[in-house]
């Protein structure tokens, strides 16, 4: 494999096939005016900008040339190429470091992470140096730049570079045994068209000793500064870029690879005027006497043809959103300050600049990162930008909280212990630090100790607990009751899916005596926090809440105490009575346990019900009606396009795996159980049931799961189904690359969308089920919106919610479809999934079975049912607690 | 006499040991035992300084490379991943790193020594573990000031060439640069491996692995696996690879890069799947080795092994695994 390959960030390939490698040059104090200013300036920001435009303008390799008498070359070679490196859109390509000091050469190796060329050594210093400095660009492991320069001087005709050219290449492949495919001749180029004869061949020579060099030496490489070619013509550009083009076209055909040019300024040979063409070619072939002068008059008719600059600033020209935008991604910090004041000015309140501006530019920026169109070091850029935004901003958002702001605080937010769901902490969390709180997020499954540990170290004025599943509701309690233990003052804010208000008042403001209050949306978060840490009426917003808790304390206690319940034995007796037969039992095309892979996440997606998303989002409404609400329409509309592209991404890049473990079985019920057999009829497991016990109008049935089902009594077989699928592996991954970015808006949406996937495949699979592997509804020819609202036949109902509140049922199928071994999803203490984005239920098929709502039960079943589970009283009571009457 | 690594290359895929963090977690050592009975005044602690373990509690070192050797690991590593005056900085230990390296290249082979014992007629290597350190030449540390570095090649490479002194004088077999995340830390350990090979006047084989962070498929530097490749291909390697961060699986695409642009040995370590719920790593022997022979199927690897969350029992289920194919064709004459 014997090819030049050098590399930045990014690999570059120097093959036959590849065309000619442009080498950036305005980066090179020696060459550029403004560079040398810039640097002088110690105005490195511009300078890169000059970096920036080089590379965009098509440089496949940049060149750094810091030799100036006026500047302390070493530290600018290593300040600049350190800069780069901070800049990957520039990083990206390998870097030339271009002096005729070793020392500065040195310097810059010393701070290049890819493979680059050194620009240049020679045999100008002898033998020995020349030596000591390739073995040191080896040892490096950079390619390198061999001037047809010797003790004598430099070559200037043919001979002369042939002699020098088998010189070096002789020493480096038998002294210093350089690769040769890493060495790269630059020929010199020389000025033509100068007037004096002995440059006459000048070009020519180049060209003839190019092509000696590539037949010789195939595996080398030639290249030069092109622009010295054109040097009797400065400030006629278009005469010059005319030139280059001609030169290169002939370079090139010559053996030529790679040219120091400026490749915003390059023409194409074939754009060249046909009048003009002529007369270069004579020039650098050499074809007439006369060329020169020839020249010399048609650059003197067509004076000032000084090409307008393309410098790329269109983007100045967009509204101020896409500015502030274009900058983060590129993290160009350049126009912050006027691009915040000009943001500034359009919004009531500088704060908003940062939560609408900044943060849009943001999630953009987030969006990349995710996708692997940006990378760490872009992003850190971004941050940077941000963070002049914010300090810009600064003293507006001060002085207007002087005013009007109540003072900010710290506080601590976790999701509880056995707990895996952060999406509304997260998104309160985000909310609250963009209202100037800080936040100090525990993450999930924090233990209470380490709640309480961390809340008195940190001094946090407000303590919030999330969670959503059941068991962490007692979990909150539990905190609570530390709390008043310990004595602390810190007020409570409790939140999540199974939060409520009744309970929060119930159970845990029951427990503690300083303040505890309820919030149901994380935009209602920012108003308690505020009001509870307000010093003018924050005493009376605590006493209100206390007293609210107080009263829905009370009329629940009323109300649970007025329910008239019937005894298990009485609901049993008034259970729902189905038939059973033939007509309604249909077996399962495939019995057993199947377990499906990867699933892909494409079909998955036009499964999905769109109004939860949009609801973990405290956007209310039914998709799509949502999109063109009054209120929310426009978030709305916003949050479908960034979720549709965030949902694109992660379907092409497959950034989740979908996976899923079903299985049907035989199956009859024995009072509330359910028996769950293999083919041979040996009971594999049993599903425990729960029975409504709450006393129903007359003819209303106290249902329990098991009544969808054929007692064993009836001597005939039924079918009952359960599964798991996960669309959570690689969700934690990406949400967390993300939050790690500071992109806490597409964290969220990273985990938001798993769990819409993993919803929709348990919707997916369970029309498989119906249609195919159990085959019981096979002409079901339902869509989209008639399945969201449950119009299909069977039901699959999910351990944890309204049916079946027992979550330990989750154990029951983990065991019966070996879940963790077949698909790897996990059960907590708190039996949560993990992944989080999960969803396990069961798989009733009866025409009559439908959802419903367990509601509250007596100590009588939680009793029974403790006997029937095998567990202590207490602990069913544990389990069922948010269940008990 | 132990059989040349490059020809043992030739024959048959090499299998490299195990994660030793994971197996020392089991001692569950205290921050006393970390001290032993020579630090126990030690003006910080030192619990978590694996690499002082080599010094305080030797037999256990002894014991797990020895493990790793019993499970059919070809190779072990060193415990002194963080034993460079970079990474020693944290404990105060900078004078410690010469007695590091050394006894902890005496531990290995001693392992060896007592492995081709009880099995004559085998070879066992030791490769001198050499890590990143926990500093970047690449990146700055200082948001606000990006040309701004933490420590500088020269700097990096004064104490990788005390680390390699020591490695040597205790006796490795091969040197291994490892988890590498930034490039240039990585040019710097080489570059002070050539300035030791060439004031000892002696070679010695040297292994890279890089280290892929996350699915953008790019060093923590930024870089593509094929830039990494070429921008330490200019060195005299053994082999090239990646190791860590991710599991089995996730490291297949970047193998495969790097096995079509090379014809240098490719390895690969992955962790034991990614990090659980409570950052545990749970993939078990069977299915590591079963991803694992994704790769040996298609022909990507010459050298196999475990990073963290692996265990003999991985080791021994992706040796027994790697033994049923042959190894990568390589170019038999490198650079």
């Amino acid at each position: 494999m014997k090819q030049l390959r050098l590399s930045g960030l990014e690999a570059l390939l120097v093959t036959p096939q590849s065309n000619f490698i442009n080498v950036g040059e305005r980066t090179n104090v020696a060459g550029s005016k403004k560079f040398l200013r810039l640097i002088k300036e110690g105005n490195y920001a511009e300078a890169l900008d000059i970096a920036r435009d080089q590379v965009e303008g098509g440089a496949q390799v940049l060149d750094v040339n810091m030799d100036d008498g006026l500047l302390d070359g070493k530290e600018a070679m290593v300040t600049f190429l350190n800069l780069i490196a901070s800049e990957p859109d520039i990083a990206r390509i390998p870097i030339m470091v271009d002096s005729s000091k070793w020392e500065i050469l040195e310097a810059g190796l010393q701070v290049l992470q890819g493979k680059g060329i050194v620009n240049s050594i020679s045999l100008k210093g002898g033998e020995e140096e020349f030596i000591r400095q390739a073995k040191l660009v080896k040892r490096y492991g950079a390619a390198v730049i061999v001037m047809a320069f010797d003790e004598a001087g430099q070559a200037d005709n043919y001979k002369r570079r042939i002699e020098i050219v088998k010189r070096s290449y002789d020493i480096l492949t038998q002294v210093v045994k350089f690769k040769e495919e890493d060495i790269i001749f630059d020929l010199n180029i020389f000025p033509v068209a100068t007037g004096l004869d002995e440059h006459r061949r000048n070009a020519l020579d180049f060209f003839e000793a190019t092509a000696w060099v590539k037949q010789n030496y195939p595996a080398t490489h030639v290249s030069g500064g092109v622009s010295n070619v054109s040097f009797s013509f400065r400030g006629n550009d278009s005469i010059r870029e005319a030139m280059h083009a001609v030169f290169l076209y002939h370079g090139i055909k010559a053996g030529m690879e790679m040219g120091i040019v400026n490749p915003t300024l390059l023409t194409v040979y074939d754009e060249v005027p046909k009048d003009l063409l002529e007369l270069i070619e004579d020039v650098m072939l050499d074809r007439n006497e006369e060329a020169t002068e020839k020249l010399i008059q048609y650059a003197e008719q067509h004076k000032g043809g000084k090409k307008e600059k393309t410098e790329n600033l269109a983007w100045r020209e967009l509204p101020v959103q896409e500015r502030i935008t274009h900058a983060l991604v590129n993290g160009i910090d350049k126009f912050v300050d006027e691009d915040a004041e000009a943001a500034r000015n359009l919004v009531s309140k500088p704060l908003e600049v940062i939560e609408v501006f900044l943060m849009n530019g943001m999630n953009v920026v987030g969006d990349l990162f995710g996708s692997g169109k940006m990378f760490l070091p872009q992003v850190v850029k971004s941050a940077r930008v941000m963070k002049k935004a914010v300090a810009y901003l600064q003293p507006y958002i001060e002085a207007e909280k002087d005013k009007s702001r109540p003072s900010a605080g710290k506080v601590l937010m976790a999701t509880v212990k056995g707990d895996v769901h952060d999406i509304g902490k997260n998104i309160v969390s985000v909310v609250l630090a963009c209202n100037n709180y800080e936040i100090v997020d525990l993450g999930i499954m924090v233990p209470a100790e380490k709640i309480l540990e961390r809340a008195i170290a940190e001094q946090a004025d407000i303590i919030g607990l999330s969670g959503l599943i059941t068991p962490s509701l007692d979990e909150m309690v539990h905190v609570a009751a530390e709390m008043e233990r310990l004595n602390l003052n810190i007020p409570l804010m409790i939140g999540g899916a199974t939060t409520s208000k009744v309970h929060t008042a119930v159970k845990i403001d029951a427990k503690y005596s300083e303040l505890v209050v309820h919030v149901n949306d994380a935009s209602r978060a920012v108003a308690v926090v505020s009001n509870i840490l307000s010093k003018e009426n924050g005493g009376d917003f605590k006493s209100n809440i206390k007293a609210d808790n107080a009263h829905v304390r009370e009329v629940f206690l009323k109300n649970v105490n007025q329910k008239e319940y019937l005894s298990l034995e009485q609901a049993r007796a008034n259970a729902l009575q189905l038939e059973f037969t033939a007509n309604n039992i249909v077996r399962p095309v495939q019995l057993g346990v199947q377990v499906i892979q990867e699933q892909d996440l494409g079909v998955l997606a036009e499964n999905i019900d769109w109004s939860p998303f949009f609801r973990s989002w405290d956007l209310h409404g039914k998709f799509p009606d949502i999109l063109e609400d009054e209120v929310v329409g426009k978030q709305a509309k916003e949050l479908y396009a960034d979720a549709l592209s965030l949902l694109n991404k992660i379907i092409t890049e497959k950034w989740f795996t979908a996976k899923a473990v079903f299985g049907l079985f035989p199956a009859n019920t024995v009072g509330d159980d359910i028996e769950v057999y293999d083919e041979q009829g040996n009971t594999q497991q049993v599903f425990l049931t729960l029975r409504q016990q709450s006393k129903k109008a007359a003819k209303i049935p106290n249902i329990a799961l098991s009544d969808f089902i054929a007692p064993k009594t009836s001597g005939t077989t039924d079918y009952v189904g359960c599964f798991c699928v996960t669309a959570g592996f690689g969700a934690d991954e990406k949400a967390k690359a993300f939050a790690d970015a500071h992109d806490d808006y597409n964290a969220i949406m990273v985990k938001a969308l798993a769990d819409r996937f993993a919803e929709a495949y348990a919707e997916f699979l369970h029309t498989e089920v119906r249609k195919k592997y159990w085959g019981y509804a096979i002409d079901e020819t339902l869509g989209l919106e008639d399945i969201i609202k449950e119009q299909y036949k069977g039901i699959r109902p999910a351990p944890g919610y309204p049916a079946c509140p027992d979550h330990l049922e989750k154990s029951t199928i983990w065991k019966l479809l070996s879940v963790k071994e077949n698909i790897g999803v996990e059960l907590t203490e708190s039996l949560a999934m993990w992944p989080a984005a999960s969803v396990s239920g069961y798989y009733f098929a009866h025409p009559d079975s439908k959802y419903f709502g367990l509601g509250r039960i007596t100590e009588e079943q939680v009793d029974d049912y403790a006997k029937r589970r095998g567990i202590s009283k207490e602990s069913a009571l544990q389990w069922l607690a948010p269940n008990l009457a | 006499m132990k059989k040349d690594i490059k020809d043992l290359l030739k024959e048959r895929i090499v299998i490299l040991d195990g994660a030793m963090g994971t197996m020392l977690q089991q001692y569950a050592f205290d921050e006393a035992a970390f001290r032993g009975d020579r630090f126990k005044d030690w003006h910080m602690p030192v619990k978590g300084n694996n690499d002082l373990l080599s010094l305080t509690q030797p037999e256990a070192i002894r014991t797990i490379h020895k493990q790793y050797f019993d499970a059919g690991a070809d190779i072990v590593e060193t415990n002194t991943f963080s034993s460079t005056t970079v990474a020693m900085a944290d404990y105060d230990m900078q004078e410690l790193v010469y007695e590091l390296n050394k006894v902890s290249a005496e531990l290995a082979q001693e392992a060896a020594r007592q492995y081709m014992a009880e099995h004559p007629g085998s070879s066992k290597y030791v490769a001198g573990a050499m890590g990143p350190t926990n500093k970047t030449t690449s990146i700055s540390p200082d948001i606000n000031n990006p040309a701004f570095r933490a420590i500088s090649f020269n700097e990096l490479k004064e104490a990788y060439i005390g680390q390699v002194n020591g490695l040597l004088d205790g006796g490795v077999d091969l040197l291994l640069v490892e988890t590498i995340f930034d490039t240039l830390n990585a040019k710097a350990a080489l570059f002070a491996i050539e300035e030791v090979k060439e004031s000892r006047g002696i070679d010695i084989p040297v292994m890279v692995s890089g280290t892929i962070t996350d699915n953008s498929g790019r060093t923590l530097s930024g870089q593509t696996p094929e830039a990494f490749l070429i921008s330490l291909e200019h060195f005299p390697i053994l082999s090239i690879g990646f190791n860590c961060a991710l599991g089995a699986k996730q490291l297949e695409p970047y193998l495969e890069i790097l096995s079509n642009n090379t014809d240098i040995a490719i390895s690969a370590y992955p962790n034991a799947g990614l990090p659980n719920a409570f950052g545990l790593y749970d993939e078990t022997p069977d299915l590591m080795g079963a991803q694992i022979e994704a790769y040996l199927e298609k022909g990507l690897i010459n050298i196999i092994g475990g990073c963290c969350g692996t265990t003999p029992e991985h080791i021994s289920a992706i040796a027994t695994i790697a033994g049923r194919f042959t190894p990568r064709p390589l170019n038999t004459n490198p650079a």
